[in-house]
């Protein structure tokens, strides 16, 4: 019994077409996938793009964009799990950084430091970064947290399986598990709220406008004017997360 | 739900400095220390196996078996402690379903069923079957049926047809090395792709990972080589000690080098986590970094193999020895998951401040229940043994 | 052509393809419907956290029946706070028009939160008052109207 053999003509043709097909499934499955080509890109340009700019120079820390949070999203009051924060920085003059956030700033802050000690100090209030390139999104196995069309990183509370994998990879920790709905949670950026054409709860009610959003994509928005007028910085830029909450005066001692 | 708050509340007290609001509780505990552990001891085992197989050491031919069923008995509670330690473990099977391509925990799902069916599975079976065959004809009522099942129907036993069982069982064998190494370096990965924890963010993770799982899985194979044949009053052969005890050191002295190695990048180049991390290691982490893994688990380890390697006197004390070393190595590996895992959460991600973590005995990320993962394993080596005993295989005629 | 394959490698084979055939026909009964739609998701979940209750109702929708106190409030220095941010979630209010229903706050406390002195506070951004010594036995809105804080009724 002997074997056919095959041209060697007709054999660098199949070769050639096998290779050609399995480029063009790798390459599908890997832009599907968004596996190596990383960075989403806005689809629905019809869809505002969100970014978020928080002035520093403008916080006061009253607390209340801390406390309107809790009480428009349901989380638990107990002083674990905040889905936003604000704290307070304080440089002595010998150079060392006091940070504080008692029940996230919530019940305001008292001041501990005598004046006489203070070279500077203020309020950084924190949040999700909703960012563009997330950390968070990337690992998680089952596809519960995604960035929504609005560039706003959700959570399926339905399909979180609970793994925390998403709490250890968000460099600016403002996710935890939630302890009676027992999934991830977090800052949500009031998607319910935004929908309707309302502000989130925490930009509602900061009585001095240190917190804006807006349409990236819109050039009349007040974000992008923000972000024209201002200095800004986004926290812990090195890790590339492509955060779109900006700074304006974020101090060097803030992390 | 409420002593879940009092746990919190006193942990509140034990924070030094300053730690994100949502830092106070650690995510990942015990359990995914005792993961790691599990996974390595797999990896590890089948490496040890697949020297005998690969690159023909002879001596270790007593010990092939065993070493597979051993592997094959903790991978199998590999994903157990995982499962449970999810909040919600009703869902665990949409890791599976819809596996996000770019999650390292998505992909493991199926680098695990890849280990497990291809890998492992196969090369029992290819190695087994000759002898299930015989047995099942030899046997009678319901074993004869398990056995025929297990065979998977393939009851040619002509010389032509076992020789194809040594072929791909090889093949296989091949394919397992680099398999086993995806296996477990991917649990490294899992760590080192975290570039938002600088105590886990290191390429070298999964390279870490991998070498301090060979060392684990040998001297697991090592320890039980030495109590089943204790138990079935077998001689435990020294040699055979001597030349499992050989690849431990060496692979003992390349995982303490890639270890140091992270260390002294770490120091040297002093990134901004550094202070915090410098804190950590002499802190909190002292007595389970330098005391357990460094000085139990691996130096007075590799002094005693380094010793062995030259002294060949008194048989008794020697096999006393390795037995010991096998002990410490395994304590030093365990610490050493503990203190990724553990270590890499107990500071905050401001790089100020420190939380704690205690763990609870009771409840599903207690210590009893990962004893009870630790210990499952012998369990179903106890039960493959008597399904699959090496000493009882028959071997083929040429 | 008979087939040289050897038993073993057919037997298993079939038996993979079995397997595969299996997970992938639980694959698709246990997918969710809508998953993959934008993204690696269940596109349903938008409209579902869509729904979710809404508790602090927005400036805008106190203006029907308090149009006064905005009236009063745009001529002093809270003209840009909005109603909620002292009053606390109003949508409840707004549904049942109970004056119970939404807060009333008053109490030294409560105004030193955005009042009270502290060194962070960024300078020319809010009056601050040290509440250890500023008519310590008052009740802050004694003096000053929330609404119209400067107009002082001393």
């Amino acid at each position: 019994m002997g074997t056919v053999k095959m041209s060697s003509s007709r054999r660098k043709f199949l070769k050639t077409a096998a290779m050609l097909a399995g480029a063009t499934v790798g390459y599908t499955w890997l832009k599907s996938s968004n596996f190596l080509l990383y960075g989403a890109e806005p689809k629905d340009k019809s869809l505002p793009w969100y970014g978020i700019g928080i002035d520093i120079e403008k916080c006061i820390g009253c607390g209340n964009c801390a406390k309107a949070c809790k009480k428009e999203n349901d989380v638990p009051l107990e002083p674990f799990y905040f889905r936003n924060w604000v704290e307070q920085y304080t440089v002595k003059n010998d150079g060392s950084v006091d940070i504080v956030s008692p029940n996230g700033g919530i019940d305001g802050f008292v001041q501990r430091v005598p004046d006489d000690d203070i070279f500077k100090s203020f309020f950084v209030p924190k949040m999700c970064n909703h960012c563009a390139k997330s950390p968070c999104e990337q690992v998680c196995p089952v596809g519960a947290t995604f960035l929504s069309p609005e560039g706003l990183v959700l959570i399926d509370e339905k399909y979180c399986i609970g793994c925390r994998y998403c709490v250890q990879a968000c460099p600016y920790g403002c996710r935890f598990i939630h302890p009676v709905k027992k999934v991830a949670n977090k800052c949500t950026f009031c998607y319910h709220r935004v929908k309707k054409g309302l502000d989130p709860a925490c930009m509602e009610v900061c009585p001095t406008g240190a917190r804006i959003y807006g349409n990236l994509r819109d050039p009349g928005s007040n974000i992008v004017k923000y972000l024209k007028e201002h200095t800004t910085h986004v926290l812990r830029p090195n890790l590339n997360t492509g955060s779109k909450l900006y700074y304006n005066a974020l101090s060097s001692e803030v992390r | 739900m409420e002593p879940l708050y009092q746990n919190l509340y006193e942990a509140l007290g034990h924070v030094q400095g300053y730690i994100f609001p949502n830092e106070i509780d650690l995510q990942w505990g015990i359990l995914i220390v005792v993961y790691p552990f599990i996974t390595g001891l797999v990896a590890g085992a089948f490496i040890l196996a697949s020297l005998e197989r690969v690159f023909n050491v002879k001596i270790l031919k007593s010990t092939y078996q065993l070493a597979l069923l051993t592997a094959l008995s903790f991978l199998l509670v590999a994903t157990l402690p995982l499962i449970s330690h999810l909040s919600q473990p009703q869902r665990a099977y949409e890791i599976m379903i819809t596996p996000h391509s770019s999650s390292a925990m998505a992909i493991f799902g199926f680098v695990y069923l890849w280990y497990l069916m291809v890998v492992l599975l196969l090369e029992i079976w290819f190695d087994y079957r000759h002898s299930m065959v015989v047995w099942s004809n030899e046997k009678t009522g319901a074993m004869r049926w398990v056995y025929r099942i297990l065979t998977l129907g393939v009851n040619d036993i002509s010389p032509r047809t076992v020789s194809w069982d040594r072929k791909l069982g090889y093949i296989i064998t091949i394919v397992g090395i680099p398999s086993a190494f995806i296996l477990h370096g991917y649990v490294g990965f899992i760590f080192g792709s975290i570039k938002a924890n600088p105590w886990w963010s290191t390429p070298l993770m999964p390279i870490i990972f991998l070498f301090s799982a060979m060392v684990s899985g040998i001297s697991m194979v090592m320890l039980i080589y030495m109590v089943i044949n204790y138990f079935r009053k077998q001689s435990i052969k020294v040699e055979v000690l001597d030349s499992i005890g050989k690849f431990l050191f060496f692979v003992l002295i390349l995982d303490f080098t890639l270890e140091a190695l992270d260390q002294i990048h770490r120091i040297y180049v002093a990134e901004e986590s550094f202070e915090i991390i410098q804190l950590l290691v002499s802190g909190k982490l002292y007595l389970t970094l330098f005391v357990s893994q460094g000085l139990i688990g691996t130096l007075i380890p590799l002094i005693t193999l380094a010793f062995l390697q030259f002294y060949k006197g008194k048989i008794r004390l020697r096999k006393s020895l390795y037995f010991i070393v096998g002990i410490l190595v395994l304590i030093g590996v365990y610490s050493m998951r503990w203190n990724v895992v553990i270590g890499g959460q107990l500071f905050s991600k401001s790089f100020s401040g420190f939380t704690s973590f205690k763990v609870g005995l009771i409840g599903i990320d207690g210590t009893l229940m990962a004893a009870f993962w630790l210990l499952l394993p012998f369990g179903i080596l106890a039960f493959l043994l008597w399904l699959l005993p090496p000493w009882k295989m028959v071997e083929a005629e040429e | 052509m008979r087939s040289n394959l050897p038993p073993q490698i057919s037997r298993l084979v079939l038996a993979f393809s079995i397997f595969i055939i299996l997970f992938l026909v639980a694959r698709h009964f246990l997918s969710p419907a809508s998953f993959g739609k934008y993204g690696h998701y269940r596109a349903d979940v938008l409209g579902e956290i869509e729904k979710t209750e809404i508790h602090y109702a927005g400036q805008k929708a106190f203006y029907e029946c308090h149009q006064d106190v905005q009236d009063l409030k745009s001529q002093d220095v809270h003209a840009e706070i909005h109603c909620e941010t002292c009053h606390g979630p109003g949508q409840k209010h707004i549904s049942s028009g109970e004056a119970a229903d939404i807060l009333k706050p008053s109490g030294r406390e409560f105004c030193g939160s955005c009042h009270a002195l502290n060194a962070a506070k960024p300078k020319g951004t809010i009056a601050q008052v040290d509440l250890k010594k500023h008519n310590i036995e008052k009740n802050c809105i004694e003096c000053h109207n929330p609404h119209q804080p400067w107009a002082l009724l001393k």
